[in-house]
Formats: structure tokens, C-alpha cells, sequence
């Protein structure tokens, strides 16, 4: 590197010595050259200045310089005042720094860094690759076909062709276009057409119902029309709905439905309330206005036709006189004026809310006694109902005439003390309330635990008293009932010591069969309980051995135990002696029976108690012939079937077939018959469907992609193959030349 | 006064005309008609023995149209799929489009067009749906029907490729076999092959599913089908066997459901797609060794054609009558069908429906192979048991006769 530059500065140094002597015409130095040689001086600088315009660019624009720039009077003036000597690597500075060097350098040790290329993959390796990538590509379109395939496999029926023709949908200007006229009176016809300027042609679809029906692929309009349907079933639904609830007489519903209704639009309102109190104002306002309206009217005032026919009832039917009532109430309800309090509750509506629970509450006292659960409390309830209905309808009467709201809270406390301390009911309900709290069990609970928080607290405590002596008691009381069975229980219970609270479960058990069950059901529950004692005999005796000396023994209790036991259940059954009996049936059965011919009264007297003489029947007996020797007749411990018919057998299945896992399944399939002389038309029909149906003559081609609802490729396989023309190129040129080599 | 009586209404007992049967009404109390099962039964075994008979006639043919097509064996031919025109193959190099109908008369018989190519050409076939179709020889070659040079063509390796077969479904693809005993698989858009499978022994034609994408059926030498999944070659689906001598054509019905199979030992077999044993075979006396077999495309029948230069027409259900069926006849025979089906593996159902009389060539081969497949099976069984256990592998039937999957 170092002598290749050298050699080149050598070089460009001789250049140079050369054009300053052959002093160039176009070198503006060369005027002062004509001057003569008369300062060395002189002389000199201008060498130094020739030298230095020489650095690259400069000299070219020194040459045609036209006016004073800074650069060359930067270089006159410093070339001139400094008066510097000339060094060697001033010289030497503008051929290394030259760009044109600089960029070989740079190529240069670029080359030198590099290492070597890699090879190209072998043509096989790639070719493999591509392959792969191709299979994996075609693998995956073939996939689709996977649900397809299966459905069609699994299909009961296949109908074939799976496309069916499309109706002819040809529109009918193409049919017109395909058609000409023939004959001589077509010809005249068209003739007449044209010269009126009828269209014969008049395309029957505008030009963007055509777009939009090409625009829409056959998936976006099933789409389309799925959801429409979707919408109008919906509508449906909502439809037969309404027309439904609006057919349903019960009342109860309607009231229940009412009530709901009644509640949102409270919600609503106060809602709105708090909102927008300026639309609230306007609700009231339009409530004012209903009031108005009904103070007017006469409706809801007991004075129509109907509500005297019911005034005539009421004496004498509950639901006409609820039904007065509950007119009377929206009456009132309706002719209320409604005012706003303070604390936010609507007074009218809170009176409101208040009667209409009240109403439920005695609604549900009446029904009640329906009810399974509440039989034992019916009594008091109804007490209580009538009791009410007694004093809503005083209630009513007061208010009619003195339009009064106050008093109701009032009066309905009362009534309900008046009730509740209803002695006879008291005991009843506290037992019921304590069964219901130690057995927790939901049915109990569900009716009755209402009921007794409803009651005051008060009574409680006296209940738990109660029930402690009454559960002490019951032992001795079963045991006069059930002497023999209770003796041996008791002794059980007594002697090892049960745990109490499994003695208080089992009385408290006891307790509930007494109170609710049949004495038929007494009696299953205390063997249900001796069960349960035999279960439970074993395990106190373990306890009671504080350490147990050996394992050993108590092994041996538990063997005894255990034979005691299986004694216990086979007591009374000899087992051997039942197989012998069977057996010796079985060889009874197999034997071929003797044949009696005899005729009573045949030749001889007949009648009851006369019996055919032992000549005749010696006679007419023919006896059967013995058969052959049983297979188990040596073997004391077998019975062995000799029924099994070898002639049926060639005709049964002997091994399960594949389909099926179990042979019921196989039998339950030929059990059924599939025949018309055991099913209906239909159901022959559908049994003897056939799995795959063609017809004759007519074409099946292999299935689309647009058969089963998938999107065909648009592009066709050529148009594909001729867009991929570079691969393509290759191949084609690498076959000429095989061909060529051929 | 209302009188009550029994009334019925006339159109539930009076028939629309008198050819009509009499409407009975019926009780179908099971109590009032016992012993189904026998009964049944016995229809059933009546419904295979009738099977059995299989009479038919076959409408003699005139042959309408003789060419003189190419110089030497005609290789191949295939028909467009418009059906208007078809395609021919020869040893003289060429490809020729013939149109269907024949000249009219004056005019000469002429191909409408010939391409002259540069290697013999063993095998066409037209692709599904468009002017597309392929020959093979030395290679695959793709042309377009308005070109004369292929516009792609495919290799893998060197050998003389015997049959190659469009795809109907996914029309892209294709199957050729080889006979190095390889099945290649192409792929015409990306214009490169796919895998290929090496078989036992060379497989002479495949046949791919009309109604499933992705299987195909191949004709092997070793006396055997193979049905494959393109996805998965290295297991074929199902080996059908019953041949006794190479299967030379294979075909499948429209329906997708059965195949026919073309074989060296003078019969011809109708498989289902999912059993490994046929369902019927064919043969006569006088037919020799059959080459090729097609199915038509309404799946009613079968046709053949055979060494001793007989083309045959076979019902592809024998038992199945002819022409318009009345309704109670339709039902007849789906209630028989449907007892068969209903009581296949009872014995002698199951023995009178599978029997079928064979000549004795093929009866005495199908023993002899039954023989050595014992044996081998025996002698498999024994170097199993003789051996380290774990050292001798049980191969199952699928994949004993695959010897490699190329990528």
C-alpha cells in the first residue's frame, strides 16, 4: 500500500514539473510567465502558488476566476504574508487526502473483512422445500373438506344428484335474444313491434338491481335472510306472548301483574323525581287530572249494574264481596289526592303500598289453609281471616263515609294482637316451631317459619321449657306400644351408653313420626331405627375397651361377629338341600314323559269315583323310551341344560358383531321390527329408508364447493398457472432442454 | 230428538279407483301379531335368495365409429369434460382432440387438432372444469388445450410414469403412479410436486374420491387396492383385497361410496369404500384378462373392457330391477334391503348372501392364497413367540406394504 502511494506521488510530482514547463495555454499562470525570469523571488512564489492551486478542484476554478472570492485571497494573502518555507508533507498532504484514493482504500479493506459466501442450498434441498411448503398448502385446503366428508358419511340418507338443477331463472331478455323470428307472420309481428318502437329487449332488472344482486353473495343473502327471520320469529314469540297473558282469567295473576306494575312506575317516578322534577311535576299533573276525572265519573263508585249484583252477593260469596271491595279501593285509590312530603315519601303512595300488602297478607291467610303444610294452624288461621275481613269491611264503611286514612295503622295493630294471643293455637305453633328449628328441614320451615316470627318473641323461652320434658318422656311411652321390639333396644341404649345427642336425635326423630306420620309409618321408622342400633351395637363395645389387650381378640369378635351375622341372615335356608330339590326337578323335567291313552267310560262304566280299570290302563299306557343318559349324572354338584335346540342354533348369531358393545343392544335391534305388519305407514316409511338414492339417468358430478356452501376459488386453475410466469420460465426451459437433450 | 250412530266417513275405507288397493284399517297391537322376529326372518332369507338370481339382457351395439387414430397402440384417451370432444395418446408421440360426433357425410375423418410432442406419452387425462388437460410419460405435463407446448410441467426423479388422474374435487391436483412403485402427487398451480409413496410393488392406476377431496384408491400389482388419504400416506385408509391377480383399473361410483376394480384374473370386483372384502364379482366365461373399467355417471352401471376385445355393460347392483319402479314395488325392495341389512350376521343369512359361484381358476387361487397367508401369518406368529419378546414387532396389514413416504 505505502509504495503503491508512494509510486503515485512520485508520478503526479513529475506531472506536474512537466506542465509547468510545457507551460499549457490554458493555465492562467502562464501571462506572468511571459514576463521573464527577473525575481527569484517572484519566482518562487509563484511556484508555491502553482502548487498549491494544484490541490484538486481549485486549479480549475483558479482558472476561470472572474471575481474576488474569500478562498482565493485567503490563499494569496497567506501565500504571500506568511513568506513559510516549503515542507515535503505539504506536498505530500493533497495525495492522501484525495477522495478518489480514499473510496479504493475503502473498497480495498472492505474486501479484505469479508469472508467467504455461503453456497447456494442444493437444487434438491430447495426443490424439497418447496414441495413441503406445497403440501402443507394443499393439505390445508383439503381440509375444509373434512365436516363435509364426515357429514355425508354419517348421513342417513343421501339423495343423489346432491345439487339439484336450479329452476330455470333465465331472465327473460336472454331468452328473447336467444330467439328469432322464423316464420313470415313472426317476421310480420316484429315488424309491427319495431315500427311502434316497443322494446324488445326491455331488460327486466334495472341495471342496479343487478349490481346489488350481483354485489350480495349467496352467503351475505342467507345471512340477510336468517336474520330477518330471526326477527319475525321474535316478533312472534313476542306476539303469541301477549295474546297469551292477556287470555289468562286468573285473577290473582292480574292483581299480581298489577301490583308489579304499579310498583315500577313508584320506582319510575321517583326516579324521575330526582332527575327531572319538571317531568315529575307533569306526571303529578296528569294524575291530578285522572282524579278529576274520576271524582266526575260514576265508575268505581258501586253504582253500576254489575257492582249491584255483586252488592246482592256479597252476602252470601266471598269473592263478590272481595270483588266490591277491591272496586271501592280504586276508587279511593284513583280519587286520593296525591301530595308530596318532606321526607320523600309519597304519603299517598305509601298508604297505597300499605293496603296492598295488607291485601296480600289476607289474601294469603285465605288460601293457606289449601295448603298441606299449615293443616294444624288452619283452625286459628281462619279465626284470624275471618276476623280481619270483619274489620276491613267496618273499615271500608268508616271510610266511605268519612274519608279517613289515618286510623288504619291503628286498627290493624291491634288486630293482629288479638290474634296472635290466641291460646289454643300457641302451643301448637310453639311445638311446630321447635321440630321446625331442631330438624331443620325445608319443608317445615318454609311455611311455618313465617308464622312464628310473626308471633312475639315473648313466647320463646316457654316453648324450649316444654319441649324438654316431652322429648324426656317419649321412651316410656314407646315402650308400653312397642313392649317385646323396645326392650332389647333399650337395653342396647342404656347399657353401652350412646352418645346423648344420638339418643336425642333418634327420640326427636320419634317425636316428629308421632306428630305427623300415620301409625303405619310409626312403625317403619322404629324398625328404621332398630337398623340403625344394630349398626351401631358394635362400635360402643370397641370404645368401651378403654386399651385393647391384642389385636388378635378383636379380630376374633369381628369373625364372630361376621359369621354371627351371615347366620343370622341365612338362618333359614339350607342351601345344599335347595340344590338337590332343584336338581333332581330339572331331571324330572328332562325326562320323556310316559304317554296315557285311556278313555274313562270307554267300554266300561264312567262317572265320579269311578276310576278306568288297571287293564285298561296298563293297556292304553305307552310308555316312553329312555333317553339319553344325562351329562350330570355323575356329577352331584352340576346341573347341566340339556334344553338348547343345535336346530335353532345354526340359525342364531354367535358372536356379538362389531357395531355393537353389548348384546342386549344386539337383541333390542332384532327385537324390533321393522316391517309393515308391526308399524304404521310412516314409520315403515322412515325404517326401510334407503341409506343412498340415485336415479336413473341422471348425471352425478363429483360435489362443489359451492354444493355444501363454501366460496369456490374465484380464480380459475389456468389463470393461476399462467400469473406464475417466472417459476414457470424455468421449468419450461429446463424441459426444452430435456427435450432437446432427448 | 238427536239419534246417535256410528258414522264413518267414506274417504278413510272407499278407494279412488278400483285398481286401488282396499284400505284396511289396521291394529298394530303388537299382541295381535306375534313372532316378528321369525317371521322377519324368514323374509329376510327369502330377500337374499332372490338376490341370487341375476338375469339380464344387454342391448346389442353396433359400433357407430371406427378411427384410425394414431400409428401403433393407442396409450390413452379421455373425454372432455363438456363431452363434446375427446383426447387420445399414442406411441407415435402425438396428442389428438377428436370431436364426439362423428363427420358428416363427404367429409374425412380428421382430428381437430394433433400436437406433436418429443417423448412417448403413456397417459392422459382432462382436468374437471376447464381447458386444461395432462399427459404423462417421462414427466408430467400440463397444456393448455389452445397451446401446442405444455404450459408447466413436473418431474421427480426418472422413471416412466404409467397413469395420471385430475382431482374432481379440488381440480388442482394430481396423482400419477410411476413404475418404480411410487405414487406422486402434484400440484399444478405451484406447478411442483407434493409427496410421493413407494408401495410394495408397482401400482398400475388411481382413482380419486368424487365426493371426498382428499381419498384416493390405487390399483396395485400385488393383487391388493390401496385407499389413501392424500394427507396422511404413510398408512393407507382401508387395503381391499379379494383379487388373486394384479388389479389393473380401478373406478369409483359417483356416489363415492364404491369402486369397481379391474384385474388381471378375469373378473371384476365392486368394493365398498370402508370394507376391506368386496361386495359382488363379476365375470363370465369368455372374458379374459379386463384392463380397463369405468363406472357411469348415473351409478347404474358398470363397464368393462377386456382382453379378448370385448367391451361389457354390468349392472352395478345385480339384483336391483330395471326401469320404473311402482311405489309398492320401491317399498318392497327397501323393506328387503333393509332385512338384510337388519339380519347380516345371522348364519345362514350371512352364508347365502356372500356366496357367490366362481370359476374354478379363481376358486383354487383364492385357497392357494388363503393357504400362504396362514402360512405366513403362522410363521410371523412363531418368530414372535420364539423370540426376545419385544424384539419382534406384529406389523398390522396397512402398514406392511408402504415402504416409505417421500417429502
Amino acid at each position: 500500500m505505502n509504495a503503491n502511494q508512494a509510486a503515485e506521488s512520485n508520478l503526479l510530482a513529475s506531472n506536474q514539473q512537466k506542465e509547468l514547463e510545457d507551460l499549457p495555454k490554458d493555465y492562467p499562470l502562464s501571462t506572468s510567465e511571459d514576463e521573464g525570469d527577473k525575481d527569484e523571488e517572484r519566482k518562487h512564489q509563484k511556484l508555491l502558488e502553482s502548487i498549491s492551486s494544484l490541490n484538486g478542484k481549485d486549479r480549475q476554478k483558479l482558472a476561470d476566476r472572474s471575481e474576488a472570492s474569500l478562498k482565493v485571497s485567503e490563499f494569496s494573502v497567506s501565500s504571500e504574508g506568511s513568506g513559510e518555507k516549503l515542507v515535503l508533507s505539504d506536498l505530500l498532504e493533497p495525495v492522501k487526502t484525495s477522495s478518489s484514493l480514499a473510496a479504493v482504500k475503502k473498497q480495498l479493506n472492505r474486501v479484505k473483512s469479508k469472508k467467504t459466501v455461503e453456497l447456494p442450498l442444493h437444487r434438491e434441498e430447495i426443490e424439497r422445500i418447496h414441495r413441503e411448503v406445497a403440501f402443507n398448502k394443499s393439505s390445508q385446503i383439503l381440509s375444509k373438506w373434512d365436516p363435509v366428508v364426515l357429514k355425508n358419511r354419517q348421513a342417513e340418507q343421501l339423495v343423489f344428484p346432491l345439487s339439484k338443477p336450479q329452476s330455470a331463472f333465465a331472465p327473460i331478455e336472454h331468452v328473447v335474444n336467444g330467439w328469432k323470428a322464423g316464420t313470415p307472420l313472426e317476421q310480420e309481428i316484429f315488424n309491427l313491434l319495431h315500427k311502434n318502437k316497443q322494446p324488445v329487449t326491455d331488460p327486466l332488472l334495472t341495471p342496479v338491481e343487478k349490481a346489488s344482486l350481483k354485489a350480495m353473495s349467496l352467503e351475505e343473502v342467507k345471512m340477510r335472510r336468517a336474520e330477518l327471520q330471526r326477527a319475525r320469529a321474535l316478533q312472534s314469540y313476542y306476539e303469541a306472548r301477549a295474546r297469551r297473558e292477556k287470555r289468562i282469567k286468573s285473577k290473582k295473576y292480574h292483581r299480581i301483574l298489577k301490583k308489579g306494575k304499579a310498583k315500577q312506575a313508584l320506582k319510575d317516578f321517583e326516579k324521575l323525581q330526582k332527575v327531572n322534577p319538571a317531568a315529575a311535576l307533569e306526571e303529578l299533573e296528569k294524575l291530578d287530572k285522572a282524579r278529576m276525572m274520576e271524582r266526575m265519573s260514576l265508575k268505581h263508585q258501586n253504582s253500576g249494574k254489575w257492582a249491584k249484583s255483586k252488592a246482592i252477593m256479597a252476602k252470601y260469596d266471598l269473592e263478590a264481596r272481595q270483588a266490591m271491595q277491591e272496586q271501592l279501593a280504586r276508587n279511593k285509590e284513583l280519587t286520593q289526592k296525591v301530595q308530596i312530603k318532606a321526607n320523600g315519601l309519597n304519603p299517598w303512595m305509601f298508604r297505597n303500598h300499605f293496603i296492598d300488602a295488607k291485601e296480600a297478607e289476607v289474601q294469603k291467610d285465605l288460601e293457606d289453609p289449601a295448603e298441606p303444610e299449615a293443616q294444624e294452624t288452619s283452625e286459628s288461621e281462619e279465626e284470624k281471616a275471618v276476623v280481619e275481613e270483619e274489620t276491613l269491611l267496618k273499615e271500608f264503611e268508616e271510610r266511605r263515609s268519612l274519608r279517613q286514612k289515618s286510623e288504619l295503622n291503628h286498627m290493624a295493630e291491634p288486630v293482629h294482637r288479638r290474634v296472635t294471643k290466641d291460646p289454643s293455637s300457641q302451643e301448637v305453633l310453639s311445638d311446630l316451631r321447635a321440630l321446625c328449628q331442631k330438624l331443620s328441614t325445608e319443608n317445615h320451615q318454609s311455611g311455618k317459619q313465617e308464622l312464628s316470627s310473626a308471633r312475639t318473641a315473648q313466647r320463646e323461652e316457654p316453648a324450649r321449657e316444654e319441649e324438654e320434658p316431652m322429648l324426656l318422656q317419649r321412651p316410656e311411652r314407646a315402650r308400653t306400644l312397642d313392649e317385646l321390639e323396645e326392650l332389647g333396644r333399650e337395653g342396647c341404649v342404656e347399657n353401652e351408653e350412646l352418645p346423648r345427642t344420638a339418643v336425642e336425635g333418634l327420640q326427636l326423630e320419634k317425636n316428629l313420626s308421632n306428630h305427623i306420620g300415620a301409625p303405619k309409618e310409626k312403625k317403619r321408622k322404629e324398625q328404621m331405627i332398630d337398623l340403625q342400633n344394630l349398626l351401631t351395637t358394635k362400635s360402643p363395645s370397641v370404645k368401651s375397651l378403654a386399651v385393647p389387650t391384642t389385636v388378635q381378640e378383636l379380630e376374633d369378635e369381628e369373625e364372630r361377629d361376621q359369621r354371627q351375622i351371615i347366620k343370622e341372615a341365612f338362618a333359614g335356608d339350607d342351601v345344599i338341600r335347595d340344590f338337590l330339590k332343584e336338581k333332581r326337578e330339572a331331571v324330572e323335567a328332562s325326562k320323556p314323559k310316559d304317554l296315557d291313552l285311556t278313555l274313562p267310560g270307554w267300554g266300561e262304566w264312567g262317572g265320579i269315583g269311578l276310576k278306568p280299570s288297571a287293564k285298561k290302563r296298563r293297556r292304553f299306557l305307552i310308555k316312553a323310551p329312555e333317553g339319553p343318559p344325562r351329562k350330570d349324572k355323575n356329577l352331584p354338584n352340576v346341573i347341566i341344560n340339556e334344553k338348547r335346540n343345535t336346530h335353532a342354533a345354526a340359525h342364531q348369531v354367535q358372536v356379538l358383531p362389531h357395531p355393537f358393545t353389548h348384546h342386549q343392544q344386539f337383541e333390542r335391534t332384532i327385537q324390533t321390527p321393522v316391517g309393515s305388519t308391526w308399524n304404521t305407514q310412516r314409520a315403515f316409511q322412515k325404517l326401510t329408508m334407503p341409506k343412498v338414492v340415485t336415479k336413473p339417468g341422471h348425471i352425478i358430478k363429483p360435489i362443489k364447493a359451492e354444493d355444501v356452501g363454501y366460496r369456490s376459488s374465484s380464480r380459475s386453475d389456468l389463470s393461476v398457472i399462467q400469473r406464475n410466469p417466472k417459476r414457470l420460465s424455468i421449468r419450461h426451459k429446463k424441459h426444452l432442454e430435456n427435450n432437446c437433450v432427448d | 230428538m238427536k239419534v246417535k250412530m256410528l258414522s264413518r266417513n267414506p274417504d278413510h275405507y272407499v278407494r279412488e279407483t278400483k285398481l286401488d288397493l282396499q284400505r284396511v284399517p289396521r291394529n298394530y297391537d303388537p299382541t295381535l301379531h306375534p313372532f316378528e322376529v321369525p317371521r322377519e326372518y324368514i323374509r329376510a332369507l327369502n330377500a337374499t335368495k332372490l338376490e341370487r338370481v341375476k338375469i339380464w339382457n344387454l342391448t346389442k351395439r353396433k359400433c357407430i365409429r371406427t378411427i384410425q387414430a394414431h400409428e401403433g397402440f393407442v396409450r390413452g384417451i379421455c373425454t372432455r369434460f363438456c363431452g363434446t370432444s375427446f383426447f387420445t395418446v399414442g406411441d407415435d408421440k402425438t396428442v389428438k382432440q377428436w370431436k364426439m360426433d362423428g363427420p358428416s357425410c363427404g367429409e374425412e375423418e380428421e382430428p381437430l387438432h394433433t400436437i406433436l410432442g418429443k417423448t412417448v406419452y403413456t397417459g392422459i387425462d382432462h382436468h374437471w372444469r376447464e381447458a386444461v388437460f395432462a399427459t404423462c410419460g417421462q414427466q408430467v405435463d400440463i397444456w393448455d388445450e389452445q397451446r401446442t407446448s405444455p404450459i408447466c410441467s413436473m418431474t421427480w426423479g426418472f422413471d416412466s410414469i404409467s397413469s395420471v388422474k385430475f382431482n374432481p374435487i379440488e381440480t388442482f391436483l394430481l396423482g400419477s403412479c410411476a413404475s418404480d412403485r411410487n405414487i406422486v402427487l402434484y400440484d399444478m398451480r405451484q406447478a411442483t410436486p407434493l409427496k410421493k409413496v413407494i408401495l410394495d410393488m408397482r401400482t398400475n392406476t388411481i382413482c380419486w374420491n368424487p365426493m371426498e377431496a382428499f381419498i384416493f384408491t390405487a390399483a396395485n400389482e400385488d393383487y391388493n387396492l390401496y385407499t389413501f388419504d392424500m394427507r396422511a400416506l404413510d398408512t393407507p385408509v382401508m387395503v381391499h383385497m379379494d383379487h388373486v391377480s394384479a388389479v389393473l383399473d380401478v373406478d369409483y361410483s359417483p356416489t363415492g361410496r364404491e369402486f369397481v376394480s379391474a384385474s388381471f384374473d378375469k373378473s371384476i370386483r365392486i368394493f365398498p369404500v370402508d370394507k376391506s372384502r368386496s361386495r359382488e364379482v363379476y365375470h363370465t366365461k369368455r372374458m379374459q384378462h379386463v384392463i380397463c373399467v369405468k363406472w357411469t355417471a348415473d351409478s347404474k352401471y358398470i363397464m368393462c373392457g377386456s382382453d379378448e376385445m370385448n367391451i361389457r355393460l354390468w349392472k352395478a347392483n345385480a339384483s336391483e330391477k330395471l326401469g320404473v319402479l311402482t311405489s309398492r314395488e320401491r317399498a318392497a325392495t327397501d323393506y328387503n334391503q333393509k332385512l338384510k341389512e337388519k339380519f347380516q350376521h345371522h348364519p345362514h343369512i350371512k352364508r347365502i348372501s356372500r356366496h357367490r359361484h366362481l370359476p374354478k381358476s379363481i376358486y383354487s387361487q383364492i385357497q392357494e392364497q388363503r393357504i400362504m397367508k396362514e402360512a405366513r401369518r403362522r410363521k410371523e406368529l412363531n418368530r414372535i413367540k420364539h423370540s426376545k419378546p419385544g424384539s419382534v414387532q406384529m406389523v398390522s396389514e396397512k402398514k406392511k406394504h408402504v415402504v416409505a413416504v417421500v417429502k
